[in-house]
């Protein structure tokens, strides 16, 4: 029987899961850190390969298809940028004492472990299999935000455990419930778990029990992409643990949250009893945005400022997803690959400019473009690409989602006019802060990586002015079956 | 026969959400571990009598988890953890009983409406383990709101984890991702609680969350 | 001449609670100075007391209103009729009609009620303590007692004590969960109320630590006399009540001859020594709470009572 491998699927999962085993007994971390950045360069290659290679049959437990190809090439990207960021990163952590070696070896397991989990998770056929890889991420993710052992760092760690266990507790309690509607018309046992096979029969599902599960489903994985109320996690665990880490929350861990609620919304759009999910993903949308919006004025704290950016974001997304329709659809898939890259390319500078400065606040940073030119401007093209200004990526996602909004409930445009203005507003003031003006802080040089900035940064440039057409036609595809 | 299946599942359900609610008001640590040993146990018994009526030999390995790791190894660890964190005597706030007890009565009339209201397609037995198992969640989460200790705390949603175990084998057939996601859930837990609760301790000298509350960054 | 007949049992009911009543209270204070290794008063201790306060003068406070003569009367007679109501060897009597578990609660609310009034109207301070105490603990208790009603009623059918307990005895109940909490809450409103070790000391002699004993201090002679005898029945009422209700076995059922009239009898003498002898031994083995948390004791029972009922419902719908 298929299990849905090929070989560049196994290689996808393979490689990281058996990296993670190795980095654990390697304890020089510069040999550490090279092997992560390599493993990961190995993992985007076998990703990539998915897109020409044939895709396999589905099995029980794995699958690809349209979804979850570019997401797993996404986010094998963004892993490897990252790694590349990671090990200068890291380098001067060690230099200021923030962090120790054996640490750092715990430090590479994890992350290759994380991306294991996180292929996993949106290989997966199988919803039970993608909870279990989802608390696996979870897990990992909440053990390398305590890494500092600072009382904030343990703060935010213990918070983010707390909340993402209620949030994977209540998720696998909707994916119960999905089963036990999907078993009086598949059968029980396995089948009515593999996702495939659901979307076949998800018509002759019981709409009531569907409703409930959806809820369920979107508080619970909601909370892990971070959705006003729920959100409370998020901005310390950004702002605590190591930048590298908050890059791939931001740039990846959300989307695979978010990733699972849309595949079982694509469940839900089978079967016409159920009542629309949209009403509910729009609400919370819409309050996420609005409510980062405002609080992004107060915030002093880069990072902080950063995270309750990605809420923004992740509201923007969920509220086009809500709305549905081919284009909301398509805006959303489309926002959610230019956000990935954009915050993690922010976040890799936030990175060096907290190094070299010595402080996350706000108040410390001024000047950039005068100290530090490259990440000064580099960071004004980054925070131009966030706020949504032209010709970047974002822009042409949030322009498609206000239109289509227009188009669909007028009424609805006006808090999200308002939130992404606010929002626009906040940056420019901040940037004008931190890039322009005068220089505060050390004007030491920086010892930066500057090729992952440039990579994300340039293919979000690229993006907003041309799509390759497969992408379009892919993109397409899905949003039409998001419905 | 069929009464008699459906009134002693019943009553080991009635007997988990009874446990759930004398969990509600210890205030003592060594009182709130033996409760939830006792929470572990009749969801062992619980799980085993549904092995018994699904004829899923399967769920005896479930049943067999539950009773040994958590009714019997987890308390006696949790103890040793207190003992050395030296909380051992500690007598905990407990915010307002009454209004506690109150809350999870209305959560569990909640519960007990959605999930019957809900399954209506489904049988009998499936039914009522699933309307319990939300309202045990629900005391658990319950537990971990109104609780100030994060020993509690992780007490509280151990006992959510134990009604997300009946829920899942109230879903007859439902494979063996169950068994794994369970034992997982156990085992990472176990490790995260080990190393978080003796960061915690080292850090701040005490396991208080208004104690860590402070250091919440930026109140927002 | 039946009719004469089942009026005389109904008669012989009404006289047997009002003489055994004594008897119990006697066989409770026994067994709990035996536990504590003294020899305890005789066992019929309390009918002498009973006497000698009724040959003695009635005392009445001068700022004592017409309330405070006439309330022992009140409770004494609503007392007696519902502890004659209750079923104790024999269901399907004369009167069983009108023996519902409502009428029960309420003669039993109105005679608290006429005693938390005659504790206030002489003006003492203890008097208002024991009162209001009372008034608090009956604010629990009593929707307690309701809850356990409701259960007994969803699953039997009925509040009528005689259905309930012919109910009781078939085969039909099956093992219910909340019949068990029922049984629980009821004994501890039963506690409760009877102003028991751990709610109240009947025995105490510090004004500050009591509630019952505080509402009849002014009271004298006749009056004392029919309080006790009330506290007494009431006492006698609760077991009856559990008995019938949770332990059925040897009610004679309606229409039943002498024999099983007979056997009835053993059989309710049997479970009030057992019941007395229990209540001794709980009461020994326990401390008195503080008065602040006897809310949460009865806030347990309250508990009890409503989950037992939200269990019933989930059969029910299922």
């Amino acid at each position: 029987m298929s299990y849905g491998l090929s070989p560049s699927l196994a290689a996808v999962l393979l490689i990281p899961i058996v990296a993670a085993a190795l980095l654990a007994l390697i304890p020089s971390y510069k040999l550490g850190a090279r092997l992560n950045v390599l493993v990961s360069f190995a993992t985007l290659a076998a990703a990539l390969s998915l897109f020409v290679v044939e895709r396999p049959l589905p099995g029980p437990y794995l699958q690809v298809d349209d979804l979850n190809v570019v997401f797993i090439a996404l986010g094998s990207l963004v892993g490897f940028t990252t790694s590349v960021f990671s090990a200068s990163y890291i380098a001067h952590e060690l230099e200021t004492g923030r962090l120790t070696p054996t640490f750092l070896r715990f430090y590479h397991a994890m992350y290759q472990l994380l991306m294991f989990a996180m292929n996993l998770a949106l290989a997966s056929n199988n919803i039970g299999l993608m909870w279990v890889a989802i608390e696996l991420a979870t897990l990992t993710t909440v053990l390398m935000v305590g890494i500092y052992r600072t009382h904030e760092a343990l703060e935010a760690a213990w918070k983010y455990f707390i909340l993402g266990s209620v949030g994977i507790a209540l998720a696998l309690f909707g994916t119960i419930l999905v089963y036990m509607a999907a078993r009086p018309v598949v059968g029980p046992g396995l089948d009515a778990m593999v996702w495939t096979i659901l979307m076949k029969h998800s018509a002759a599902f019981d709409p009531a029990l569907l409703n409930v599960a959806f809820v369920f489903l979107l508080l619970g994985y909601g909370t892990k992409v971070g959705l006003a109320p729920l959100h409370a996690w998020l901005p310390d665990a950004h702002a605590e643990g190591p930048t590298p880490i908050s890059a791939v929350l931001s740039g990846l861990l959300l989307n695979v949250a978010l990733y699972a609620v849309l595949r079982f919304k694509l469940l839900l759009a089978g079967n016409p009893g159920v009542i629309a999910p949209g009403p509910l993903m729009v609400a919370m949308g819409l309050t996420s945005l609005v409510f980062a919006a405002f609080m992004l004025y107060r915030r002093r704290d880069i990072k902080r400022l950063f995270a309750y950016s990605s809420i923004e974001h992740m509201g923007i997304i969920t509220f086009a997803f809500g709305m549905g329709g081919a284009l909301a659809n398509f805006a959303g898939l489309l926002h959610m690959t230019m956000h990935s890259l954009t915050k993690s390319a922010i976040f890799f500078t936030v990175g060096h400019i907290s190094q070299v400065k010595g402080s996350q606040k706000i108040a410390d940073i001024g000047g950039l473009t005068e100290t530090h030119p490259i990440l000064g401007w580099v960071l004004v093209v980054g925070v131009m690409a966030i706020a949504g200004l032209p010709p970047l990526g974002i822009f042409m996602s949030e322009f498609l989602v206000v239109s289509s909004t227009f188009a669909r409930m007028p009424l609805l445009a006006i808090p999200l006019v308002l939130g992404l203005l606010v929002a626009l507003g906040a940056f420019i003031l901040r940037l004008n802060s931190i890039a322009f003006g005068e220089p505060r802080g050390s004007t030491a040089p920086a010892k930066a990586s500057y090729l992952p900035m440039f990579a994300h940064l340039g293919l979000v440039l690229v993006a907003g002015i041309y799509l390759p057409g497969p992408l379009v036609a892919w993109f397409h595809h899905v949003a039409a079956l998001l419905g | 026969m069929d009464r008699m299946i459906l009134d002693v599942a019943h009553l080991l359900a009635g007997g988990l959400l009874l446990v759930s609610f004398m969990m509600l008001y210890q205030d003592r640590l060594p009182a709130l571990f033996n409760v939830f040993a006792l929470h572990a146990f009749v969801l062992a018994l619980s799980v085993a009598w549904q092995a018994y009526v699904q004829a899923a030999p399967h769920l005896y390995v479930t049943a067999g988890i539950a009773l040994i790791f958590k009714a019997i190894v987890i308390p006696v660890v949790l103890r040793r953890i207190v003992v050395k964190l030296g909380i051992y005597r500690e007598i905990e706030p407990v915010v307002g009983i009454g209004s506690t007890m109150l809350a999870g009565m209305g959560l569990v009339a909640l519960s007990l409406a959605l999930m019957l209201r809900v399954t209506a397609e489904a049988d009998a037995l499936a039914r009522e383990d699933i309307a319990f198992a939300l309202s045990v969640v629900l005391l658990g989460l319950l537990m971990m709101v109104t609780r100030r200790n994060a020993v509690s705390q992780v007490v509280g949603f151990m006992s959510l984890e134990n009604g997300l175990v009946l829920a899942a084998t109230g879903a007859k057939g439902m494979p063996l991702v169950v068994e794994i996601s369970v034992a997982f859930s156990i085992l990472i837990a176990f490790i995260v609680i080990g190393i978080f609760l003796f960061r915690i301790r080292e850090r701040f000298d005490t396991v208080d969350i208004q104690a860590l509350d402070r250091f919440r960054g930026e109140r927002q | 001449m039946a009719l004469i007949l089942d009026l005389a049992v109904q008669g012989a009911q009404m006289a047997l609670v009002l003489l055994l009543a004594p008897l119990l209270t006697g066989f409770v204070r026994k067994v709990k100075a035996r536990l504590l290794r003294r020899k305890g008063p005789p066992l019929l201790q309390v009918y002498r007391d009973l006497w000698r306060l009724l040959r003695k003068e009635a005392v009445v406070a001068e700022s004592a209103s017409w309330l405070f003569r006439i309330a022992p009367y009140m409770i004494f007679a609503a007392t007696w009729v519902a502890a004659a109501l209750v079923p104790t060897f024999a269901t399907g009597l004369l009167f069983s009609w009108s023996a519902d578990l409502i009428a029960i609660v309420a003669l039993i609310g109105s005679a608290r009620f006429f005693l938390a009034l005659a504790g206030l109207d002489v003006g003492t301070s203890f008097g208002g303590i024991g009162s209001s105490r009372e008034v608090m603990i009956a604010s629990l208790a009593e929707p307690a007692m309701i809850m356990v009603v409701f259960s007994l009623a969803l699953i039997a059918g009925s509040t009528q004590l005689s259905t309930v307990a012919s109910f009781m005895l078939s085969a039909n109940v099956g093992l219910k969960v909340s019949l068990a909490m029922g049984l629980v809450a009821l004994v501890i409103v039963a506690i409760a109320e009877n102003a028991r070790i751990p709610v109240d000391n009947p025995a105490t002699h510090l004004e500050l630590t009591m509630v019952h004993e505080a509402m009849v201090l002014e009271y004298s002679g006749r009056h004392l006399a029919m309080l006790d005898l009330a506290a007494s029945l009431k006492l006698l009422l609760y077991m009856s009540l559990i008995g019938c209700i949770f332990t059925p076995w040897g009610l004679a059922p309606a229409g039943a001859g002498p024999v099983a009239y007979g056997l009835g009898i053993g059989a309710y003498l049997g479970k009030l020594a057992v019941g007395g002898f229990l209540l001794g031994l709980f009461e020994t083995s326990i401390a008195k709470m503080r008065v602040f948390r006897v809310p949460e004791f009865l806030g347990a029972a309250l508990m009890l009572g409503l989950l037992g009922l939200l269990i019933l419902f989930v059969t029910r719908s299922l």
